[in-house]
């Protein structure tokens, strides 16, 4: 660890620096996350078009920062409702006060947004008015209960008058599959996301019908890793409000259902200035339930100039600048499977393009989760009221690429 | 209302208006205007003119204004140190406060203020809150204790507050544990030397106990202080492993990298015939290949880490290959490094699946990714025999795309091909010779020419082919008018009738047209071959090539172990040792995997290496690209340089050697014998001999003296002086110097009894030192020394004994042992005795090292009053192992380049400017251990002024 790392934001002038350097790098998207300088090391996050950067003096494990910069960013979009260049230039002094609780020189103090929130209060319109009414601060004054207690995750003194639990069972299927329709690659992204309004300590349990499906699990350190090694159930006292529980991955490919299939042909003809595009959607395995929110996503070559398309549903559009052809399907009817079809005009005199542009595929099935996961039942202990429980789930496609 | 408006205040009189803001009664208005004031120097405005003014704000009960205040102060303290000062009561005060996170925000605070007038006002706050009864005050004063020995080190010391913190270690609270084990590791990283951590069974069951009960970034600071433990035996380290393989569930990636790092150290010492070894290797797949669904960045640091890993377990991804395949819309960084692994894991069980995909890679967009893919596919057809058929058809159908780099980038690899598996794939020749117009890269060219003089007898055209090439000779890169020379000559012991002419051209071209001495003398020998003796030169140019093997970019064994020990720092990310970049270089540490210890009888031996590691034996490895030249010659006997073109070059591998005992020294039980703690010299007992000690050492001092003078035919002999007085050391007085001739070190002693008593049963024993010094025979005294007499010994030494990094760098600790008493005393060796016969340096070296090292490291001095011109300086010098690489006269000033090697491989590179009307000189050292360049300096003051 090093005395002097500071994280600083800047958005404009890093990239530009970057762009300096590294021609290459001109997409932002393509910045490496450990650059060396002649002095220092830079590590950097990217997220919603905003970098974040740490500089280093000397040897500190680079996850550590990267996993520290991305609870910063959490931070941010947690008080600020969106973490943009906006949003922290118009709460720079909260952001300081922020950055000063959640890092002593180097070391991480409070990352936890329970204790934060304790120590920091959000911004409201409403506490703004009253603040400069009150003249009182948005600041805590007290040690946030949570901060030393052996469940540093939750702060005492919760009190809710309805008292809910919900689960969210979301899953994501990551999957490539090749030209002929076979799968090259699929597995699931799964995460149990909580939002607990549970007055006081309560110690729940949640079992699963079919829990050997998880083998590959990272948990919440709230979770007891033991009784889960044990029964193969999960045994926490919960922080209060929304959280990420577990996150999973279901890997072997006979349990990777594949819902939907495309048929695809694209093709560019040899020194004509023109190509045909056709795609076709339809539903696989999708457990009998509907396939809804589904978009197609193309970066077409570059030499394409401009698409003219008939969709049988939906609506497309393509962006002759960066070459993305979206087309927004919506749900599918199995009796009218929904295609797009039309003509690819391309560059004259451009030779014809090598690369076959994959398709980027986005859907949504609800009260699914494909891997069969199913909650059997959530207890909870310590506390007498009974809880409102709910359990949803739903899948949806991660990153889902099928080659042309 | 939102802060940003605090950014658009632009107007002029602004700080004078802020003062006024500051010195409001008003409460709401005070604050406002200290949120102002963060902005602008949020934004680089220079408000430090106001630090009186805000400092007045600093007592209040308002903890956000407090907060702000604070802020304020660790940003310009350091500009207005006097001014600071006026804040330390506030502070002291803050101190006591009945509020906890107040007492924890002002010591967090005052650490953070670099002020060297401050943190002595720090210190008696800080012990207090180090005690106190929050623990959120103790964890937090913790981290304060580190912040505070960066200032200050010798003061943190003094004050005892190293010795609190390790009590910390015990603390109830694993809170507090994590933070004082995070001061301690950054105290010890400083200070390699220092027994910080002493980790014991005991100790490491605090940790792992605190570790299940901390929070995440706790726990990683506890897990890399585990990483340096070395367990006793295979028992200790699977419990250890049994209590940490939990955190591979962590929901922090950094925790499971950590942990990731543990497990692999401590598996080296499991045995594989083990059940749990087994269990232990599946385990750690799962959360390997679950970091690469994090965010791309996260994904690039594992897969750097996992590059590591498979090279040194291949069995644990082995059967993980998909999740590697790259997805159209990774960044770029990503899709690289997943390619790198790819191919490590390429075996033929999945060689298909690979291919397949390296083929759709190889018509994607970006091109240095297809380049690099279109690479792999040769890299696959070498690692896996039998495949090669397949990728060399792959290749194949990629020229036929005649997409320009795709069909370079083929041919390079192709060329590899064939020296892989001679005489089995010539039947694509035709189609690549196609292609030859389209080339217009160095590196296919040079390829495609060599392919061509290779296989000459089977191309019809070859001299028509060669002979277009030749045609812009002297256009083409030195690579590939090589390559031409060569296969010219070949060409022409192929088929000497026909082209006889050509051969003489490409020989004038290469001998009389070309400044390329490289061209020119290879040249010069294919014609004196050629025309001496054409058999021989058959024999030689058309000699049997040695094979090129299947792995390339193997990183050499040993770095890799060291890098597993590195798992999840900047290191691994960088696969160099922390040496190599890490500046200044202050404290590194040399870590090495344990060895394999069983406590039960294992009848493996340790060196086996899993079936089909690459540690198990060392590959050979394809030439890169400066090799390629030399391999191409065919004149070359030995096989390709094995040996990955490795980063660090001898010098810095010198550095990593001066301090590579301190791990030892971190972790030796017991400092032996000496040193240590205990190391002070008894009191001595009533010394009857007190009377004469002056004058015998006078006068033994004038007797030296003489006796210098007539040994001075080696380096420079200092006189000698009186290490221990005989009042210290019951009646025996030692006295001596360090003398270096040809070769050897040699420490001369003179003894001498002012005991009333005989002396016998000498002996002698240093504490490891900087350079590891230690005796080479045992101290000779052969008859007991009587009463008032005196004997001369030369004791000889050698640099092989254990090191340990002194302060001062030249301090030597020695005990010596008589049958009265043991006694301790220590002294500084003139560095001048550790520098070798072989320091002259090359020049061209000396110029690249020069360049090499970075100014930082650069120290100057001055040398006063010396008399000497430069020649003299330089011969005084030479016969002390400092030589004169190159001499120049600037503007009247003689500057002198000097090289100087230390025993341990350190080299020392010296310009000194002489002015001929001036006696003093400048001289300037660079080093990459910067640490020697005052000794060297004083070594050079002793040489020229004695």
């Amino acid at each position: 660890m090093n005395p002097f790392w500071k994280v600083f934001l800047s958005s404009l002038e890093f990239i530009f620096m970057q762009r300096n350097s590294q021609e290459k790098a001109a997409d932002v998207e393509n910045v490496p996350p450990v650059i060396s300088t002649p002095h220092h090391y830079l590590i950097s996050i990217h997220r919603d078009r905003l970098f974040f950067v740490s500089v280093i003096q000397t040897e500190v494990p680079p996850l550590f920062v990267i996993e520290f910069l991305h609870r910063v960013a959490d931070t941010f979009q947690d008080y600020f409702g969106e973490c943009s260049e906006a949003a922290i230039k118009d709460n720079v002094v909260i952001v300081y006060e922020l950055l000063e609780e959640m890092l002593d020189n180097g070391f991480p103090l409070a990352t936890e947004s329970n204790i934060l929130k304790e120590l920091i209060k959000p911004p409201t319109i409403l506490r703004s008015v009253v603040n400069s009414i009150t003249g009182s601060s948005n600041v805590g004054d007290t040690l946030p209960t949570g901060q030393l207690s052996n469940i540093p995750w939750r702060r005492a003194g919760v009190k809710y008058t309805n008292n809910e639990a919900y689960f969210d069972v979301v899953e994501e299927i990551d999957a490539i599959i090749d030209k002929s329709g076979s799968t090259v690659f699929a597995e699931i992204q799964g995460v149990i996301d909580a939002c607990i309004k549970l007055s006081g300590m309560p110690d729940l349990s949640l079992s699963f019908m079919n829990p050997r499906l998880l083998d590959d699990v990272s948990f919440h350190p709230c979770i007891r890793f033991k009784r889960w090694e044990s029964e193969r159930v999960l045994s926490f006292i919960p922080p209060d409000g929304n959280f990420r529980l577990i996150s999973y991955r279901v890997s072997s490919q006979n349990l990777v259902a594949i819902p939907v299939y495309v048929k695809h042909s694209i093709s560019f003809k040899e020194n004509s200035s023109c190509g045909r595009f056709d795609i076709t959607i339809g539903p696989k395995q999708n457990m009998g339930k509907t396939i809804e929110g589904i978009t197609v996503t193309v970066h077409m070559p570059k030499v394409v100039l401009n698409m003219n398309l008939t969709p049988t549903q939906g609506s497309y559009t393509f962006d002759p600048v960066t070459k993305v052809l979206t087309w927004d399907v919506g749900k599918i009817t199995p009796q009218k499977l929904p295609s797009l079809k039309g003509l690819v005009n391309l560059q004259s005199g451009a030779p014809k393009p090598e690369e076959n542009p994959s398709l980027n595929i986005q859907f949504k099935i609800q009260q699914l989760a494909i891997s069969g996961l199913k909650v059997n039942r959530l207890d909870m202990y310590g506390e007498k009221y009974k809880p409102f429980k709910g359990v949803k789930y739903v899948t949806k496609a991660g990153k889902f690429q099928v080659r042309t | 209302m939102t802060d940003s408006k605090y950014f658009t205040t632009t107007k002029k009189g602004e700080i004078f208006e802020l003062k006024a803001e500051l010195n409001s009664d008003k409460k709401e208005k005070k604050k406002e205007a200290v949120k102002k004031v963060i902005a602008s120097m949020t934004v680089g405005k220079d408000v430090s003119a106001l630090f009186p003014d805000v400092v007045n704000c600093m007592q209040t009960d308002n903890l956000e204004l407090k907060k702000l205040v604070y802020l304020y102060l660790m940003n310009y303290a350091k500009s207005q140190p006097d001014m600071a000062i006026m804040a330390v009561n506030t502070f002291v005060k803050d101190c006591e406060d009945p509020n906890p996170l107040i007492r924890a925000l002002a010591v967090r605070t005052m650490g953070c203020i670099r002020v060297d007038k401050i943190t002595e006002y720090l210190c008696e706050p800080l012990r207090k809150c180090l005690k106190d009864e929050d623990p959120y005050v103790r964890k937090t004063a913790a981290v304060c204790v580190a912040k505070l020995h960066d200032i200050n080190a010798q003061l943190v010391e003094d004050q005892g507050f190293l010795d609190t913190l390790k009590d910390l270690i015990s603390d109830s609270n694993p809170m507090v544990v994590a933070n004082a084990v995070a001061a301690l590791s950054e105290i010890a990283e400083s200070h390699p030397s220092s027994n910080l951590l002493d980790l014991n069974p005991q100790s490491i069951n605090k940790l792992l106990t605190a570790l299940n009960e901390c929070t995440e970034w706790g726990q990683i600071f506890i897990l890399d202080c585990l990483a340096n433990y070395t367990p006793k035996d295979d028992r200790e380290a699977q419990s250890i492993c049994e209590r940490v393989t939990p955190r591979l569930s962590h929901a922090n990636s950094a925790v499971v990298l950590s942990a990731v790092k543990v497990l692999m150290k401590f598996m080296e010492m499991l045995s594989k015939d083990l059940d749990y070894y087994g269990t232990l290797l599946k385990k750690l797949a799962p959360p390997l290949v679950t970091l690469l669904s994090a965010e791309p960045e996260l994904q690039y640091v594992a897969l750097r880490n996992i590059n590591l890993i498979v090279q040194k377990r291949p069995e644990i991804l082995k059967h993980e290959m998909k999740v590697f395949f790259v997805k159209y819309n990774d960044p770029i960084y990503v899709k690289l490094e997943k390619l790198d692994i790819m191919i490590r894991l390429a075996s033929q069980a999945n060689i298909a699946q690979v291919l397949a995909e390296l083929k759709e890679y190889a018509t994607e967009v970006d091109v240095d990714f297809v380049r690099k893919a279109v690479r792999a596919i040769g890299r696959c057809a070498i690692k896996v025999e039998q495949s090669a058929e397949r990728c060399v058809s792959t290749l194949l159908d990629l020229i036929q795309t005649k997409v320009n780099y795709v069909v370079q980038e083929a041919i390079v690899v192709i060329k590899d091909i064939f020296r892989k598996y001679p005489n089995k794939y010539e039947s694509v020749i035709a189609t690549l010779c196609e292609n030859l117009d389209s080339l217009d890269e160095p590196e296919a060219r040079a390829a495609m020419i060599w392919i061509v003089g290779e296989y000459a007898e089977r191309i019809d055209n070859a001299d028509e082919l060669l002979e277009s090439f030749l045609e812009g000779f002297h256009d083409e890169s030195t690579q590939v008018q090589l390559q031409l020379l060569t296969a010219i000559v070949k060409l022409f012991l192929k088929k000497p009738t026909e082209t006889q002419e050509l051969v003489q051209q490409v020989l004038s071209l290469a001998t009389q047209d070309s400044d390329n001495p490289d061209l020119r003398d290879r040249g010069y020998i294919y014609w004196r071959l050629l025309s001496t003796d054409p058999v021989a030169a058959k024999e030689v140019v058309l000699a049997e090539k040695p094979l090129i093997s299947e792995e390339t970019d193997l990183i050499e064994p040993t770095l890799l172990d060291e890098l597993i020990c590195y798992i999840g720092t900047l290191a691994s990310v960088y696969h160099k040792p922390p040496s190599a970049f890490v500046e200044g270089g202050r404290g590194v540490v040399h870590k090495s995997l344990p060895p394999r210890t069983a406590s039960s009888e294992s009848t493996e031996s340790p060196e086996t290496a899993p079936a089909g590691a690459p540690s198990s034996e060392q590959p050979d490895v394809i030439p890169t690209q400066g090799d390629l030249l030399g391999d191409l010659l065919n004149l070359d006997l030995g096989p390709p340089v094995s040996g990955p073109p490795l980063a660090t070059s001898s010098v810095q591998m010198g550095a990593v050697d001066l301090l590579g005992g301190g791990l030892d020294s971190l972790m030796g039980d017991e400092p032996e014998g000496i040193g240590g703690p205990n190391f002070v010299a008894p009191p001595a007992a009533a010394v009857p001999a007190n009377l004469g000690a002056s004058m015998g050492s006078g006068l033994s001092d004038l007797f030296d003296l003489t006796s210098g003078v007539g040994t001075l035919s080696g380096s420079y002999v200092a006189p000698k002086a009186v290490w221990l007085p005989a009042m210290k050391a019951k009646g025996l007085e030692i006295s001596g110097t360090f003398t270096r001739q040809v070769g050897s070190i040699s420490m001369d002693l003179q003894l001498t009894n002012k005991a009333l008593q005989v002396m016998t049963d000498f002996a002698i024993q240093f504490n490891r030192n900087s350079f590891g010094l230690a005796p080479a025979a045992p101290l000779q005294v052969h008859a007991p020394l009587s009463p008032n007499q005196t004997v001369e010994i030369s004791l000889p030494l050698n640099t092989v004994g254990s090191v340990m990094k002194m302060e001062p760098l030249n301090n030597l600790q020695v005990a010596v042992k008589n049958n009265i008493d043991v006694f301790y005393f220590s002294t500084l060796y003139p560095l001048h005795i550790l520098f070798v016969e072989d320091g002259k340096m090359d020049r061209q070296m000396f110029l690249a090292t020069w360049k090499d090292i970075p100014n930082e490291n650069e120290a100057q001095f001055q040398i006063r009053d010396c008399p000497l011109n430069a020649e003299a300086v330089s011969s005084r010098l030479q016969s002390s192992n400092i030589f004169t690489v190159a001499k120049r006269n600037v503007e009247g000033q003689d500057m002198l380049y000097q090289s100087l090697k230390l025993t341990n491989g350190i080299w020392v590179l010296a310009e000194l400017r002489i002015q001929p009307s001036n006696p003093s000189f400048t001289l300037s050292l660079k080093c990459r251990a910067p640490e020697v360049s005052q000794h060297v300096y004083q070594a050079y003051e002793t040489i020229l002024k004695n």
